[in-house]
């Protein structure tokens, strides 16, 4: 299995000399099976790149798998060619969003209507089927075994297991651990303190042991306190989330648009120098980065 | 046949009280910084609001893996965002009667009000109504005939003849009620509004739902009308485009010819234009009708 991490960055694509090292792009993962099975987690701005790169050679056959419709996964779509070309054969998954009652196809039809966008999603000739996820369904690519979990963000989004000749992969898409909403005092707190713990713990079991995680870490411990309720994690909630499942790489992604080269290279030195990390090799992501396993 | 302003009051008055956690859901989820743990408390107090909103999420609309089991699992699980949604759909769904006497088809009725709901709602995104507000647009839609099932239930003889004449003389139904009983479901409907103290502008829009002569209206006012026209407009060219109805293209080009000035200069367009951005309409409702299926509260 290779891992080609296309888009890193959290919330909108920021090109410029800042984010020369680790890109600009927004999230997009490409996995290709040792059989060749091709899967996207996401089509945030990364996704452009990819689909001009796999245009060389015809027909495209991929499945691309939604975390959640935030702009900055699904902001690439448009502009992923193999969209657009007769023959090219693509399926998308993701979740049915229950609170505006929207399927992924009418939620992409509508990212494309004129007012955004020239091309109207009725226009794009590939073969595309859309599929709506359910939690757990796991679904066969090829070789691969691909498994949505529902994890904590402000929209549903599914966490994606994916799983091939042994190896095994988890990218969370946007995640932060779920809060205590009473305080320490109130009644209330202990059951959902119980809750929670029994959420995270379905968590690390879906992920035992898994090779290489991408996770999401788009602010600092210092950051997260004005930050809290907002979906996102910190490496704090990263190192916990590897410590518990015993994974064996993590790589911290989702970096937030304002962070330079610099500021990530110099925070990850800092993480790096805490006492008490597990055992997980931690880097941060970076575009272009193939990880082979 | 004509009934009494009295015996309209005494009819409001046997209709179950809408629930004060209902009240409380509307205010607390139209403010953004609406409380995780308040809401939790107000779902919590009412155990039908609970079992609702238990079941739905439970159901394979939302096609989870475990069960849950509290409202508090409920929010770890799936997040306050949906739960809030959630409540607000099922709160406002439950108080009605499910059958009647008087032959109103409870199938159509809902299918209608869903239909109004979702347009209300999709035209509210269009004109930039904020999120938080959407959700007002589509339970008005959803309560706006509301009356038609209080006639039906407490005077279903009565009803079945306005049913029948609305039928045989082919004239809308609120003035085949006007004309047998003296007042039409949009006034009852609005009574019912006001003793569930729903909101100000949504019980003038329910009032307002077949008048539209109010002085100042709401944009709320305005997208209930136009949604009401609109649903029933493209129910009228399904018909047409189905069986060749010409009766029913007439009728259909009569309601886009006679909707109000003010409420075609809100809406920018003729009904046959808004129908054109409204094709996954049907998809929509069906998505919708998970809410409703919940209504029984059982």
């Amino acid at each position: 299995m290779i891992i080609n991490l296309r888009g890193v960055r959290g919330s909108i694509p920021v090109p410029g000399k800042d984010t020369i090292k680790y890109g600009g792009n927004t999230t997009c993962i490409e996995i290709t099976t040792d059989e060749g099975d091709k899967i996207i987690i996401d089509g945030g701005s990364g996704i452009r790149q990819l689909g001009n790169e796999l245009m060389k050679q015809l027909p495209v056959n991929c499945s691309i798998f939604i975390t959640h419709t935030h702009w900055d996964h699904i902001q690439g779509l448009p502009f992923f060619i193999p969209l657009f070309v007769p023959g090219n054969n693509i399926d998308i998954y993701g979740s049915f969003d229950p609170v505006y009652m929207k399927d992924l196809k009418t939620i992409l039809a509508q990212q494309m209507e004129y007012c955004y966008f020239p091309v109207r999603e009725s226009e794009l000739n590939a073969n595309i089927t859309y599929n709506n996820l359910k939690e757990g369904e796991a679904i066969q690519v090829g070789s691969a075994t691909v498994t949505p979990l529902l994890i904590n963000h402000p929209v549903l989004n599914f966490g994606y297991k994916v799983e091939s000749n042994g190896k095994r992969f988890f990218f969370t898409g946007d995640y932060e651990p779920p809060l205590n909403i009473y305080l320490p005092e109130d009644e209330g707190y202990i059951e959902y303190q119980r809750l929670i713990d029994q959420q995270k713990q379905i968590l690390t079991n879906f992920i035992q042991d898994v090779d290489v995680v991408v996770a999401d870490c788009q602010y600092t411990r210092e950051e997260y306190l004005t930050k809290k309720g907002w979906g996102h994690g910190t490496h704090d909630s990263c190192i916990e989330m590897a410590r518990a499942a015993n994974i064996g790489t993590l790589y911290f992604t989702h970096h937030d648009p304002t962070r330079t080269d610099q500021e990530l290279d110099r925070i990850y030195q800092e993480v790096m120098s805490r006492e008490d990390l597990p055992s997980t090799e931690f880097y941060i992501a970076k575009e272009g980065t193939i990880i082979e396993l | 046949m004509p009934i009494h302003h009295d015996q309209l009051i005494d009819m409001v008055d046997k209709i179950p009280t809408f629930q004060e956690s209902v009240h409380r859901i509307l205010a607390l989820t139209t403010s953004p910084d609406c409380s995780a743990k308040d809401l939790v408390q107000v779902i919590e107090h009412d155990p039908i609001l609970t079992i609702k909103v238990l079941k739905l999420v439970n159901s394979a609309y939302f096609g989870l893996s475990q069960e849950v089991t509290s409202v508090n699992h409920s929010v770890v699980y799936v997040g306050i965002n949906t739960i809030k949604n959630v409540a607000i759909s099922v709160a406002t769904t439950g108080a009605l009667p499910k059958t009647n006497k008087a032959g109103l088809n409870m199938n159509r009725f809902w299918e209608h009000s869903l239909a109004v709901g979702v347009i209300a709602k999709l035209l509210a995104e269009h004109k930039g109504v904020g999120k938080n507000e959407q959700a007002n647009y589509f339970v008005a839609g959803l309560l706006h005939d509301i009356g038609k099932v209080l006639f039906a239930h407490f005077i279903p003889a009565d009803y079945q003849q306005v049913l029948q004449k609305s039928e045989v003389e082919k004239i809308p139904l609120h003035l085949a009620e006007k004309q047998l009983l003296g007042f039409d479901h949009s006034e009852i409907g609005a009574m019912i509004a006001e003793k569930w103290q729903l909101p100000t502008d949504l019980i003038s829009s329910i009032r307002g739902h077949h008048t539209a002569v109010e002085q100042e209206q709401t944009p709320l006012s305005l997208a209930i009308y136009a949604a009401n026209q609109a649903a029933h407009y493209l129910e009228l060219m399904a018909q047409a485009a189905d069986n060749g109805d010409q009766y029913a293209l007439s009728r259909a080009t009569d309601i886009d010819n006679s909707l109000p000035a003010d409420v075609k200069t809100w809406l920018g367009w003729p009904l046959s234009e808004v129908s054109k951005w409204l094709s996954n309409l049907d998809e929509e409702i069906d998505k919708a009708l998970a809410f409703i299926d919940l209504s029984d509260g059982e």
